[in-house]
């Protein structure tokens, strides 16, 4: 094979192809990171100090008691104090939050593989999936809990349903949106069903799935806290929703920001994570994750 | 000049004796009730290079697509003599479709997108990479073989795509409008690749356009097409003689043998 094409490489042929190569210019970094993402960082960092900073002269100016609204300085030493207890709570969250989300990314995909392959099998399911998606979650849920009996598999079934129809409508849109003249290519080399699946229509699918397991991922841990909220108090081992409910009866209202601090927080990195990863797979092919000199 | 072109009437069997592909009495209705193509016969014979030339909504590419297997024809057969056929009776059509758009994986690169077939058809994975490898640097792409789609211009996406058209070797390659969209300078340099490639390659081209001066220069043989309902005019033999290059298009036989396609089409579109 002859040489790599490089910044200065001339294509052999096309005496048109200006717009072909620098796609990835490189840009000043500062940090490690390029100079340009230094704003999308630091301008809402500025704005959060300041409302802080309000949020807390406000508080004191007024004399305003803990148990009717903490500042954010009694907030964050409740989080350190605290940290035990809410570090706890904040995992078993996280673990039905993170297990629903697999659940959902498992039989999301799976039905929406199933439904593109019979129409009758999407025609006779789809209408259940969406009854199931556009009833409140707040409204099922004690059923669930009592039909489940364990408290742990009914908040995690909550959770999943919540969780999973955005991926389920998603991947179906996705898997239908594969250029048809390559779905024609792929009929005329014969390729199988499961090929033209592996080859053709999971990976036109994948951008669709990818946002689909954007919003999913957020929806999972609504899914959990609102289930939890619902369950009341459960066992010895309880989620953060639970330890808001049980500060308010005590009225120890600055670990209920606290534990909601915490559940925000949580929600940002699962949307960071699912935008990360997100950004791996597509950045070298993908329309959304190109960077455009104009 | 006259003796560089002869027109034949169409039901004579151009394309020799044994015809790769034998297109007799075929009709295409669709479901709209337009009829597309209208007792369409054609042979098409190993090595020739074939355009299919005609105003749009002539049916041209709904004939390729037919001749493809893409879509049935609603009357008449199509027939490969020369191979034979699979379990469930369908020929075994040993051909390579090339697109009016590139039509490659946007996720997979350019090496990959001219695998495809080969995967698909089960060849193992280093033997398939390395005939990817050597079709793409044939079309002028080595050195690319890891850029992807979205990072290669017009011109050297259509490149892909014929490499991966001609990758399993097939005896015909069907081009529909393959360089429509490009600008006049790459259409020139893709024209004489593809010239080169088929000379080199030997196999049969079938080639749709709606370029008088495309079709003249390519060709050997010129099938002009009418609209409404779409069918054959004219089939006509350019007699010029192969390499053709830069010369050949500047020479007054290929201005006079465009005019005188011209006058078909013009026949075409009128009547």
């Amino acid at each position: 094979m002859s040489a790599p094409p490089s910044e200065t490489y001339a294509p052999p042929h096309d005496g048109t192809d200006a717009e072909a190569l620098p796609i990835f210019a490189t840009e000043p970094r500062i940090l490690g990171l390029p100079a340009g993402a230094w704003p999308r960082i630091l301008a809402p960092l500025a704005i959060g100090v300041l409302a802080l900073a309000l949020w807390e002269f406000a508080v004191r100016w007024n004399g305003i008691p803990a148990y009717v609204l903490p500042g954010p300085l009694l907030v964050g030493e409740t989080l350190v104090a605290d940290w035990g207890t809410l570090s706890g709570s904040l995992w078993i969250t996280l673990k039905i939050t993170f297990m629903a989300l697999a659940a959902a990314v498992i039989v999301g995909v799976t039905l929406a593989v199933l439904f593109t392959q019979s129409k009758w099998l999407e025609m006779s399911l789809l209408p259940y999936a969406v009854i199931l998606q556009v009833t409140p979650i707040v409204a099922i849920a004690p059923l669930i809990i009592i039909w489940a009996g364990d408290i742990d598999l009914s908040l995690l079934i909550c959770a999943w349903i919540v969780a999973f129809f955005p991926i389920l409508s998603n991947t179906i849109l996705g898997l239908n949106s594969a250029d048809h003249n390559l779905v024609n290519l792929f009929q005329l080399y014969g390729a199988t069903r499961w090929q033209t699946m592996r080859y053709l229509k999971l990976p036109a699918a994948l951008p669709y799935f990818l946002a689909g397991l954007k919003v999913s991922g957020g929806l999972a841990l609504i899914g959990a806290v609102v289930a939890e909220f619902v369950a009341g108090t459960g066992g010895s081992a309880s989620g953060l929703a639970y330890r808001i409910l049980e500060s308010g009866y005590q009225l120890k209202i600055p670990r209920v920001f606290a534990a909601l601090l915490m559940i925000s927080l949580s929600g940002v990195a699962i949307f960071l994570v699912t935008s990360w990863i997100s950004h791996l797979l597509l950045r070298r092919w993908h329309e959304s994750a190109l960077k455009r000199e104009n | 000049m006259d003796t560089a072109y002869l027109s034949r009437p169409h039901e004579e069997q151009a394309g020799g004796a044994n015809p790769l592909v034998s297109v007799r009495n075929v009709s295409k209705r669709f479901g709209n009730g337009t009829l597309a193509v209208h007792d369409v016969n054609l042979n098409l014979g190993a090595g020739e290079f074939i355009s299919l030339l005609g105003p749009s909504g002539c049916g041209k590419s709904t004939l390729l697509r037919m001749i493809a297997g893409l879509g049935s024809p609603s009357s008449g057969t199509i027939e490969w003599p020369t191979t034979g056929r699979d379990a469930t009776g369908e020929p075994q059509r040993d051909l390579g479709f090339v697109f009016q758009d590139p039509t490659l994986m946007p996720w997979a690169t350019a090496l990959a997108n001219v695998m495809m077939p080969l995967t698909l058809k089960g060849v193992r994975k280093s033997e398939a990479r390395d005939r990817a490898a050597a079709m793409l640097a044939l079309v002028g792409l080595a050195g690319f073989e890891k850029s992807y789609p979205r990072e290669l211009s017009g011109g050297m996406k259509m490149r892909v795509s014929i490499a991966r058209g001609l990758v399993l070797r097939p005896k015909i390659l069907l081009m529909d409008e393959p360089f429509a969209a490009l600008d006049e300078i790459t259409r020139h340099r893709l024209n004489d690749d593809l010239i080169e490639l088929w000379w080199k390659e030997k196999f049969t081209a079938v080639f749709v356009t709606h370029s008088v001066f495309e079709s003249v220069y390519l060709s050997k043989r010129i099938v002009v097409m009418a609209a409404r309902p779409g069918r054959v005019m004219a089939d006509l033999d350019v007699d010029a003689p192969y390499p053709r290059d830069e010369l050949f298009r500047t020479s007054p036989e290929y201005a006079h043998l465009c005019r005188v396609v011209s006058g078909k089409l013009k026949e075409a579109i009128g009547s």
